[in-house]
């Protein structure tokens, strides 16, 4: 019988300790089958962020590192400097990366650091509970803002591409979703393409996931799934903001 | 102490390079010796020190709070530092720049600490030299001291001028000698 | 012998770290420890090494967290304001049991304090430098030399007991120069099994990490590293006894200010007073054992340091109420001189 599904190599045996309906399970596999598929999860040093995916260490089939609430890349900085043909990635939240760790991945990205970055943002925190996150939207209802965001008080979300679209340091930068097979088609395409442009030393690559969060949505599965596309996608559109693939950064 | 010298001028007299050449015959005759400079937002303009100890046995402190010998290149710095200098101590003064009031002088008299003046400022325009007073008066100190020989502080001076400078060595081995032969006290 | 140089105590370390076979610094320029980096940032790129610039201290030690996870000497150097940023950084890297090393070029503080040397970070370096319950290897050298010997013994040890290490150092001791000599060329990075550097498919991941979500676990981990740090305690503490053979009263001082200590107990010997000097040059792990024996012999003890009163805290627990133990300090920067200690050994010896 041929075989049409297989787990990945690039993935441990041990079960996710993931919600029902989240979507972080789908985005290991895509960033772990993409390592393999480039022949690179021999080569692969992968650092973890402090929130839902603080534990991917047990995950991925890699060499991995954790590192303290934010600071994936500067970790993933030092580990490259040490390893310059390594390919080396962080996998952070919004909390983690656009938030606590603002600075670090701006200058990692300023720096044209040769790192990969898997941004999963869904909008929330969620391992502590179901606080506003720098890309909580307008008038969400998170458990520190129960009356919804309010934008004169707690101030807009970040769009993490958009920004890092005019930071030079920049190789590959694309928002992407999970919430539909299509959509996972693309965002594996993306994936594989910001890794391979840190194989190829073409600079900073990030892919940014709109992932969902049906616990502190409180929503099921398939309402979350529905929420991406109705409330998340018009505020942070899919697509490139950045592709400089072609030539690297310092071309 | 073979050597306890305080320097003291603004920043950018060379105050520092001035106690570093001091410090590197030390080296070159293989004693111990420490070089400690003042630093901070004060290098910028404002005054600048530095405290050289030589010594054959090993320096414990490198502070120099009553120096031996005060050379200074500044007003402030002699009105500061010269009450400081030990009984029987040397203050050698750049005379172009500082003047000694006749209560300081007397002061210092009293306490038996002699003053060299030397108009070390005017002697490097004159000469060409500009900004090699502080070699000027390394010479001096060093005519009037004998903290080590002539030869011992034109070898430390070679080595102090990186290679990139090397232009600059014969211009201030000049200044180092006409401080040393300069006569007057 | 070899050849003697005339370096600044911060050029001395970067240069003996060089040496030691460090090839990657992180920095983040602070006044009094900027040479250390700009010594690094001239001499790094001539030997293939890494010197970078980070966007803050926080970001710095977190760059030595990942160059150490990935097997290489990695180190950064601050001053006080910056090692307080570092902490996080140092507790996690504690915790992941990799070997570092930290120096602290101590300024007066707290807050922005100023920048003329102190000692006022002793505590935070020997007691909590970071959350939890954690130690690092701290060296306190007291001359250019020192600092030069220590620095690759800092490397070694981190790397032997995977703990991390600091050298504590102050702002007077990174600016001043003294001749020093440098040992031979050290083999650099030990055999590191635990280090990312890739499966490369042939065994099973490495996973540097500092999360235990079990307790049982947890505490299991750290006692293990307690062990550890009992090893350390045992072998490989460091110190300098200054004509103690003979004396009934004791000075006890680190880093810069034992050399200013020395020059008070020289001119107190000239006055007949038998006093000597105990110089922990390593403060952690802390020289209880030889303090505690010299509280055998020893009338009364006198603690000097540029902080309001730190060490001495260690130095009343080793005597354990047997003698009294005075404190004289200057803080703020402010260095004490050698007339000062003189008076307060007089006043110790009932001599005032």
């Amino acid at each position: 019988m041929a075989v049409i599904f297989e787990r990945t190599e690039g993935l441990t045996d041990k079960d996710t300790h993931y919600c029902p309906g989240c979507t972080h399970g789908i985005i290991h596999r895509l960033a772990a089958e993409s390592l393999t598929e480039l022949g690179v999860l021999g080569e692969a040093i992968g650092v973890c962020p402090v929130g839902c995916a603080v534990m991917a260490y047990d995950y991925f089939n890699c060499d991995m590192a954790e590192a303290p609430h934010g600071r994936a890349p500067a970790v993933a900085t030092g580990i490259k400097r040490v390893h310059p043909d390594s390919v080396v990635f962080t996998y952070q939240g919004d909390g983690d990366l656009a938030a606590i760790g603002t600075a670090e991945t701006v200058h990692a990205a300023a720096r044209g650091e040769n790192i990969t970055v898997i941004f999963v943002n869904n909008a929330i925190y969620g391992m502590t509970g179901g606080q506003m996150a720098p890309t909580t939207l307008p008038g969400q209802v998170t458990q520190t803002t129960p009356y919804g965001r309010d934008t004169a008080y707690s101030g807009f979300p970040l769009r993490v591409c958009e920004l890092l679209a005019a930071v030079d340091g920049v190789a590959y930068a694309e928002r992407v979703a999970v919430n539909t097979p299509a959509h996972i088609r693309a965002a594996k395409a993306a994936i594989k393409k910001a890794f391979q442009a840190q194989i190829d030393k073409k600079g900073f690559s990030i892919v940014e996931v709109l992932s969902t969060c049906p616990t502190n949505w409180g929503m099921t599965p398939v309402e979350a799934l529905g929420w991406v596309e109705e409330k998340m996608v018009p505020y942070y559109p899919l697509g490139v903001t950045v592709d400089r693939t072609e030539k690297g950064v310092r071309g | 102490m073979k050597l306890n010298l305080l320097i003291a001028g603004f920043g950018g007299q060379g105050v520092l390079f001035m106690g570093k050449v001091a410090a590197h015959t030390a080296l070159l005759e293989d004693l111990f010796v420490s070089w400690l400079p003042s630093y901070g937002p004060e290098m910028r303009g404002g005054t600048a020190n530095c405290a050289v100890c030589i010594d054959d046995k090993e320096i414990s402190c490198p502070l120099i709070t009553e120096p031996e010998l005060l050379a200074v290149l500044n007003q402030p710095s002699f009105d500061r530092f010269a009450e400081t200098v030990q009984p029987g101590g040397k203050i050698f003064l750049d005379s172009a720049l500082i003047e000694a009031s006749q209560a300081q002088a007397a002061r210092c008299a009293e306490r038996g600490v002699s003053l060299y003046p030397i108009p070390c400022t005017s002697m490097a325009e004159t000469e060409g030299l500009a900004g090699r007073a502080n070699l000027i008066m390394l010479g001096k100190v060093l005519r009037e001291t004998g903290f080590t020989s002539y030869d011992t502080l034109c070898e430390a001076l070679k080595a102090c001028i990186p290679a990139s400078k090397e232009a600059l060595l014969e211009s201030n081995l000049k200044a180092v000698a006409l401080g040393y032969s300069f006569g007057g006290q | 012998m070899g050849r003697k140089f005339l370096m600044k105590g911060n050029e001395a370390l970067a240069e003996a770290a060089l040496r030691a076979g460090c090839r990657h610094f992180f920095g983040y320029p602070i006044t009094p420890q900027t040479e250390v980096a700009a010594y690094m940032a001239k001499r790094m790129p001539k030997i293939g090494g890494t010197y970078l610039q980070a966007e803050s201290e926080v970001a710095a030690i977190n760059m030595v967290l990942g160059a150490a996870a990935a097997g290489a000497r990695a180190m950064t150097s601050s001053s006080s304001p910056g090692i307080s940023l570092k902490t996080e950084g140092i507790s996690y890297i504690a915790a992941s049991d990799l070997p570092a090393l930290i120096v602290n070029v101590m300024r007066g503080s707290p807050g922005l304090g100023g920048i003329q040397p102190s000692q006022a970070d002793y505590w935070q370096a020997t007691k909590a430098p970071g959350h939890g319950d954690a130690q690092l290897l701290v060296f306190a050298p007291s001359s250019v030399q020192e600092i030069v010997d220590l620095v690759g013994r800092a490397f070694d040890l981190s790397e032997q007991y995977r703990v991390p290490a600091m050298l504590l150092a102050d702002g007077m001791l990174g600016q001043m120069m003294e001749p020093v000599e440098f040992g031979p060329e050290a083999a650099g990075a030990q055999e590191k099994p635990w280090a990312l550097v890739g499966t490369k498919g042939k065994r099973p991941p490495n996973v540097v990490n500092s999360l235990h979500l079990q307790p049982a676990r947890l505490e299991e981990i750290v006692r293990e590293r307690f062990q550890r740090y009992e090893a350390i305690k045992k072998k490989e503490v460091l110190l300098e006894q200054y004509r103690m053979e003979d004396a009934r009263f004791a000075v006890a001082a680190y880093g810069a200010t034992a050399r200013i200590v020395k020059s008070a107990v020289d001119k107190a010997r000239e006055e007949g007073i038998p006093v000597g000097l105990i110089r922990p040059i390593t403060v952690w792990p802390f020289p209880e054992r030889e303090i505690a024996a010299a509280a055998g012999t020893v009338e009364q003890f006198l603690c000097v340091e540029m902080s309001m009163g730190q060490m001495v805290e260690d130095v009343r627990l080793a005597v354990n109420g047997r003698r009294p133990v005075a404190f004289y300090g200057r803080t703020g920067g402010v260095v004490p001189v050698p007339a000062e200690i003189l008076a307060e050994i007089r006043k110790m010896a009932g001599r005032a």
